[in-house]
């Protein structure tokens, strides 16, 4: 048998049809949220039913309040709205649903992997681009438009072109105060925000092996900003542990074959993969961005680079255009930039890892900016309670919320001002993505936690060594 | 969803490089329904409007020579970031019936064929040119055909673009996708068995 890749073996077992070139891709598991109204909608317009209700999961996570957990605190009436349809949707069209109250909702990247909804090679789809988090259980997940959502919804289909396939080795040893988020920065600043588009990428070498789930997480979680829709991690014993016993994750016998299928997921030796990219885990160190593209990432040793050493004349003309909104000067160094306000959370960094991460730096400290903590989901709530980290983020200052997806988006109204300036967990630094004239910089959660401490950016490897 | 076959109608430059859906519509608008009214002053909206509503002279979408434009001729990854279909109804309210840019996000790119609306890619040369020729020429019209894959400049000049062929089908019936695939229900449900009776611990 021919060599194959991990995207390839799963890719070829969920092929239902083909027709003009394309695949109908048969479709394991899908998430919903929140944001997923239209789709039902569009169902209910043409009377028809979802295919597997039993295979489909909704949790409220765009437009969720992280202040309030009572309806009646909210005062926008078109988020209760929304907050109402998802139980309304899943009890008509009788999927499984985490809505509000209930401790298991959260984000629907978060809250997939952590019921073991998220499996090793299953194709997985939610309207939500970084669905590409889930591939770090070793399966193909992707995000897709509301059309798409309604499609699957009513046949568990979808026509795909098959993508590329790219495999990222990073080998050797991350450094002292290095994370994932600093890894896929790095990634992304080397691939650019569109290398990958049309490619499916493999993530492979001893850095990512050595890797914790929650770092894979982030690093799959954010491949859509280096334009791929699917990251993956092959599954291995970490992955098996972490998947054991999880509420939706096979049990008994089933699991023991569960066992014997994932085990031969993993890319074949002597796979081919259409493009090869390799970073050197030593040469990665803590990052924040300055512009208005994830790509536009900086060490924070670094000084704020010249428009004028860009070749590309659009290239040069969107990075002074982004200085000026970004209301920054090249040549600056990355230290000097002072944030307003610090967001640690969203589906790129609120697992328990990454809190357990901040609040190692928070502790004994105070913040000096408003920075506010937002748990991935009610089940990281109480794990970090249980640990004591609220404590350590409410002692140092930190405002402690509930989980949702927050300021990331700002859909909740949880936004920055116009004109200021976040130190934040999330994975775009877009215009306006935190609010209306919102400045974004993208740090992992320990750097976020250190400029919250010291009112700028700060090589957190410094606060470390003094702890 | 609308058929494509041909179209012709004034085409507008957009300069930004990685214009992310976010800008196309903005996520504080994602709440509201098509059919409301004013939806079609989402498209751009904060590079459109200042905070009181009124309109930024410096955008070029709201220079009056480019009224009525049909075609959006953008740079580099056009559309990534999130798969907010949003950002194709906001084209779609605005008369938009193709996007030529190097290349596309590739959620919106397919968000894009659901819609009527035809994503072209051309190379990032034959992009600058056309959005040169169009800042030149304000007003100036471009002509696109799908079934012979061409795209005609405002001075004329052809270029051949390549689609998907399930895709190119797709536009030029306006094929119903769910319906077509429906139509698959013997294969899906025979697929569906043997796939679980292989891989039973999927419950």
């Amino acid at each position: 048998m021919a060599p194959k890749t991990l995207f390839e073996k799963i890719w070829n077992r969920h092929v239902v049809t083909e027709r003009h070139g394309q695949e109908l891709l048969y479709i394991d598991r899908h998430l919903c949220h929140d944001g997923s109204f239209t789709a039902f909608d569009r169902l209910r317009e043409r009377g028809l039913r979802v295919r597997r209700p039993d295979q489909t999961f909704m949790t409220p996570d765009h437009y969720t309040p992280t202040h309030s957990a009572s309806l009646d605190d909210v005062p926008d009436p078109r988020a209760k709205e929304l907050a109402e349809a998802v139980r309304v949707n899943a009890q008509e069209f009788g999927v499984t649903a985490f809505p509000w109250g209930d401790r298991r909702q959260g984000i629907a990247h978060v809250v997939g992997p952590e019921q073991g909804i998220t499996l090793p090679g299953l194709t997985m789809v939610c309207g939500d681009s970084h669905t590409s988090t889930h591939g770090a259980l070793g399966c193909i997940a992707f995000g897709i438009g509301s059309s798409e959502v309604s499609h699957v919804l009513a046949t568990q289909c979808l026509w795909q072109k098959r993508p590329r396939t790219m495999r990222i080795t990073i080998d050797g040893t991350l450094g002292f105060g290095v994370t994932a988020k600093d890894v896929i920065l790095a990634i992304i600043r080397k691939i650019s925000a569109f290398g990958g588009t049309g490619y499916a990428i493999e993530y492979a070498g001893s850095a990512i092996r050595g890797m914790s789930m929650e770092g894979r997480l982030t690093i799959c979680n954010m491949t859509i900003e280096a334009g791929s829709r699917f990251g993956m991690v092959a599954p291995d014993e970490k992955t098996f542990a972490y998947i054991d016993d999880r509420p939706f994750a096979p049990k008994n016998e089933k699991w023991d074959a569960a066992l014997a299928y994932w085990k031969t997921l993993p890319s074949d030796d002597d796979a081919a993969f259409d493009e090869e990219v390799a970073l050197d885990a030593g040469d990665i160190a803590p990052m924040v961005t300055w512009g208005n593209s994830p790509h536009d990432a900086i060490e924070i040793t670094e000084r704020l680079p010249d428009p004028e050493t860009e070749s590309n004349a659009e290239r040069r003309a969107a990075m002074v255009s982004a200085y000026d909104y970004m209301d920054l000067k090249p040549g600056m160094a990355a230290s000097d930039i002072k944030p307003d306000r610090v967001f640690i959370g969203a589906c790129t960094n609120a697992r328990i890892e990454d809190l357990r991460s901040a609040a190692a730096v928070a502790r004994g400290r105070k913040a000096v900016i408003p920075a506010m903590v937002v748990p991935g989901s009610g089940l990281v709530k109480a794990q970090a309670e249980a640990e004591g980290l609220d404590k350590v983020f409410t002692d140092a200052g930190f405002e402690w919320r509930l989980a949702g997806c927050s300021m990331c988006v700002g859909m909740n109204g949880d936004m920055l001002k116009p004109g200021e300036r976040s130190a934040s967990t999330s994975n775009r630094n877009f215009r306006g993505r935190q609010g209306p004239g919102s400045r974004t910089h993208l740090v992992s959660p320990a750097m976020a936690a250190a400029a919250a401490v010291t009112g700028a950016f700060t090589d957190v490897r410094k606060l470390m060594e003094e702890a | 969803m609308e058929a494509f076959r041909t179209h012709a109608g004034v085409a507008v430059p957009i300069d930004i490089p990685n214009c992310d859906t976010d800008q196309i519509v903005p996520a504080r608008f994602l709440r509201h329904g098509r059919s409301e009214e004013g939806y079609a002053r989402f498209l751009f909206h904060d590079l459109r409007f200042h905070e009181d509503g009124s309109e930024k002279e410096d955008f070029i979408f709201n220079d009056a020579r480019y009224k009525g434009s049909s075609v959006l001729v953008a740079d580099i990854n056009w559309g990534c970031g999130s798969s907010r279909e949003n950002a194709t109804y906001v084209l779609v309210a605005n008369g938009i019936r193709a996007v030529i840019a190097p290349s596309f996000g590739d959620i919106h790119y397919n968000n894009c064929t659901k819609h009527g609306i035809l994503p072209v890619c051309l190379s990032e040369e034959d992009c600058r040119t056309l959005r040169r020729q169009l800042r030149e020429s304000p007003g100036a019209e471009i002509a696109l055909c799908l079934d012979t894959q061409t795209v005609t400049g405002p001075d004329q000049q052809n270029y051949s673009f390549e689609i998907d062929p399930f895709d190119k089908h797709r536009l030029l019936n306006g094929v119903d996708e769910i319906g077509l695939t429906l139509g698959h229900d013997d294969d899906i449900s025979k697929f569906e068995k043997a796939h679980r009776n292989a891989h039973s611990w999927l419950g």
